[in-house]
């Protein structure tokens, strides 16, 4: 038995172990630490809410506009997708730089909602911890808005050197995955903010 | 999926070439700011160790004030300057700044980034079958963002109110108001910088680590054939990826009520008989937060080197590890229960009795697979044929300090003993014993153990014996003692106790743990000899010097960019055929399939070959494939 297999020579095939993309699942942990970083807060705003003196917050009705936008620009986003995977380019540059308008368009929205928090005198100091939390969260948010501006760009002048297209998505997916996240995590905050006053 | 793996092989072909190209001349690229892992790893072993003696003097100077109360350390005015009284003695407000830098530098400096940020780097691509982590720039950020940090860090050292003095776990509303003590200014708004790029630091890198673990195995490296130290980083890495983005929550609201005037951990605050205006907020809330990552840090500290002792134990024993499994499930368990016992750091915050009760269960059940561990580490030296080495002489200093630390953790984590023992020097002694001192001997036989594959060359053996022997019983003289002055009450972080009648006894045991904490540190001196001497003038290491089976041993003496010249080696058994009944050898390297070991294989072993060989286009000739 033993001879035998020596002269054959023959020595078992190694599988290949399963795996992604390495970038994407990178992606997708930055995600994950994101939503620890939101989640900290919102269950720390929650606590808070439960002790006494908790100011019950009002929140600024642009934020139901810049929902909109964001559901738009994740739409927007959607559609460059589908235009890069039939290599329709032309779609894939308007639709995304629709998406980018949108998302400066949602980071200005938040501004003008800032500017209704301080009109209703929901100042991010000198008041209660409640409005504190009003100014961090959409903060913080716009930071990350602002990361992910970035990202598109990027990704809209790679469309424009038809660098993207049907058989090159990895880097677009990446940046529509991130968007959708972004725009996702906006509304739970918004959805939070409004169940929980 | 196929197509976008072939795509990062090619990058990293190219990338080699291009190393080729550049490879003489170019320092910047190849030393300093070099993307290849093994690099990074000497990176952050060698700024670790800067870390760690930076640390360790820190306490000696505290000692020396604990120990020897009456001494006047006019001596070291050179040094600290206005940190000197003038009767000669430490000022005691930098005594606290002293207290907290030790505990941020060794617990995050010297032993998240040294330890994890070392051998995470290092170990996972050779001993997984990768060219390099999944994206070198990410890992060379990761190092630059740590050495900023430290930058940072440093420099609170030189600023006139000193480094940050509220105690490592910053608790507001202390650390919070710059009026409160002098290490609340502008020291304690460097630490959160440093903090704050020491998390950005600590992600990039866990994000690389765990995509690398499940993305770039080599063929045939199941999970079920992961060597343990791998094991090990991946819970390191994911701990630290759930709990480090908390600590960045707490920390910027932290910075938000220190320069911002906002209230969230400050309320009802009178200085001088002035009430601040903050209103409203929770010093409380700070504390879940804060113990949120606190907690699991422990452990981040702790498993790389959990898994670092795994591996030595096996390969030193020549007997595999005992409950290969039972060890990945007991790390599995531990990771799981460190995001839920935070509060019994909190017992005496007056929190619901109720709600103590069940941290202090959750707490308890640690205790658990803890034992597993330890059981699995005995029961493989077990009739083993144990070799001395210094590494191994370190592993098992670390499951000493495991077991003797773990089990005053029984006690701390009963919420109701914890009302007497919560901030003495009880506690001292639990964390240093079972995370500070057995996470730095798993450093320490890490750096035994894999000097070979770091730098070429052998450590010598005999001035590590010295080494560890003194380090050994030092660590237990340090704290020992520490139970009995922690269970006689004296609280921690206390300057002086010569002024309460109470606590003027035990000044004898006190001078010794002062002694025994300056020779232990003096002892680290003789592995600094060691390992610097060793790198240059070290005897010549054979490729696998330890006759190990895992696959950094494959590589050339010094491994060069892309760790293997040729092919990735495939892999075709678990890591732990030591002393295989029947092997020609008491090692079987992973990379030898089970076709040409047909003496020592098992029925089952046999039905693999079986099984493969009937597979279409599953045959490979020996020859064409290696």
């Amino acid at each position: 038995m033993s001879a035998d297999i020596k002269e054959l020579k023959i020595i078992e095939e190694a599988k290949k172990p399963l795996s992604m993309n390495p970038k994407k699942f990178a992606l997708w942990l930055f995600m994950m630490s994101v939503i620890m970083l939101f989640g900290a807060w919102t269950s720390a705003y929650l606590v808070k809410r439960a002790d006494a003196g908790w100011a019950e917050i009002i929140l600024p009705d642009q934020f139901w506009i810049n929902s909109v936008i964001a559901v738009l620009s994740s739409v927007t986003m959607i559609w460059a997708y589908l235009a890069a995977k039939r290599d329709n380019i032309d779609q894939l540059k308007i639709a995304l730089a629709l998406t980018t308008v949108l998302g400066v368009a949602f980071l200005a929205g938040q501004y003008l909602a800032y500017g209704e928090m301080v009109a209703l005198k929901q100042h991010m100091t000198g008041s209660n911890v409640s409005h504190s939390f009003l100014w961090i969260l959409p903060g913080v948010h716009g930071l990350h808005i602002v990361s992910g501006l970035v990202f598109l760009v990027i990704v809209l002048v790679n469309a424009f050197k038809f660098k993207i297209h049907s058989k090159s998505l990895n880097q677009l997916e990446m940046c529509a995955t991130y968007w959708h996240f972004l725009g996702g995590l906006w509304l739970y905050l918004f959805i939070f903010l409004i169940l929980n006053p | 999926m196929a197509t976008t793996h072939t795509h990062t092989n090619i990058d990293v072909h190219h990338h080699d070439d291009h190393e080729h190209e550049h490879h003489e001349g170019n320092f910047w690229t190849n030393y300093i700011f070099s993307q290849d892992h093994k690099v990074i790893a000497k990176q952050f072993l060698i700024t670790g160790i800067f870390w760690a003696l930076f640390g360790g003097a820190l306490s000696v100077i505290f000692r020396l004030q604990l120990g020897f109360p009456d001494m006047t350390l006019e001596w070291l005015r050179p040094l600290l300057g206005g940190w000197i009284t003038p009767e000669g003695k430490i000022d005691p407000e930098f005594y606290l700044a002293l207290v907290t830098m030790h505990g941020t530098i060794m617990v995050f400096f010297v032993l998240t980034a040294g330890l994890s940020g070392t051998f995470s780097n290092f170990l996972i691509p050779l001993q997984i079958g990768a060219r390099d982590m999944a994206s070198g720039f990410m890992n060379m950020l990761s190092y630059w963002f740590f050495f900023l940090s430290s930058v940072v860090m440093l420099s609170s050292f030189f600023i006139e109110t000193g480094p940050a003095g509220g105690g490592w776990t910053v608790y507001p509303p202390l650390s919070a108001l710059p009026q409160a003590i002098q290490g609340s200014g502008l020291g304690m708004t460097l630490w959160l910088v440093a903090m704050a790029l020491f998390i950005v630091s600590t992600l990039l890198g866990g994000i690389n680590y765990i995509t690398t673990i499940i993305n770039m195995r080599t063929r045939g490296m199941s999970f079920t054939r992961m060597p343990l130290t791998i094991w090990a980083f991946f819970f390191t890495a994911i701990i630290g990826l759930l709990s480090f983005p908390v600590l960045f929550a707490a920390a910027l609201l932290l910075i938000f009520d220190r320069s911002f005037g906002t209230s969230f951990f400050l309320s009802d605050i009178y200085i001088g008989g002035e009430a601040l205006a903050n209103v409203g907020g929770s010093p409380i809330l700070f504390q879940h937060l804060f113990w949120f990552l606190g907690h699991p840090e422990v452990y981040i500290v702790l498993l790389p080197a959990l898994g670092i002792t795994s591996e030595i134990i096996a390969t030193n024993s020549r007997k595999p590890i005992f409950g290969y499994k039972a060890m990945i499930g007991s790390m599995l368990f531990i990771a799981i229960l460190s995001f839920i016992v935070w509060a019994h750091h909190m017992f005496v915050t007056g929190m619901n009795p109720f709600l103590g009760s069940i941290f202090m269960l959750l707490t308890l059940i640690i205790a658990v697979p803890s034992a597993v561990k330890i059981f699995n580490y005995v029961t493989t030296l077990w009739k083993g044929n144990i070799r001395f080495t210094s590494a191994m002489l370190f592993s098992i200093g670390l499951v000493s300090f495991f077991l003797t630390g773990g089990i005053t953790g029984i006690f701390l984590g009963n919420s109701a003993i914890d009302i007497q023992l919560h901030d003495t020097y009880f506690v001292v002694a639990h964390f240093h014993l079972v995370m500070g001192s057995a996470s730095f001997f798993g450093m320490l036989a890490g750096i035994y153990h894999w000097f070979p594959k770091f730098f070429g060359r052998m450590m010598n053996e005999k001035l590590g014996y010295i080494h560890f022997w003194l380090t050994f019983v030092g660590v237990y003289m340090v704290f020992f003692p520490m139970h009995y002055i922690g269970i006689a009450g004296f609280p921690r972080r206390y300057y002086s106790w010569t002024n309460f009648d109470t606590f003027s006894g035990f000044t004898d045991l006190n001078t010794l743990v002062s002694v025994a904490a300056i020779l232990t540190l003096s002892a680290q001196f003789i592995f600094l000899f060691n390992f610097f001497y060793s790198i240059f003038r070290g005897r010549k290491a054979s490729a696998n010097p330890w006759k190990s089976t895992t696959l950094e041993w494959t590589t050339p003496r010094n491994p060069g960019h892309g760790n293997w010249p040729g092919e990735i080696p495939a892999v075709y058994r678990w890591p732990y055929d030591y002393s295989k009944p029947g092997a020609k050898d008491d090692f079987i390297p992973q990379t030898i399939p089970y076709s040409e070991t047909p003496e020592s294989n098992l029925p089952h072993e046999n039905e693999l070959i079986k099984l493969e060989t009937n597979g279409d286009g599953a045959i490979v000739i020996e020859g064409s494939k290696h």
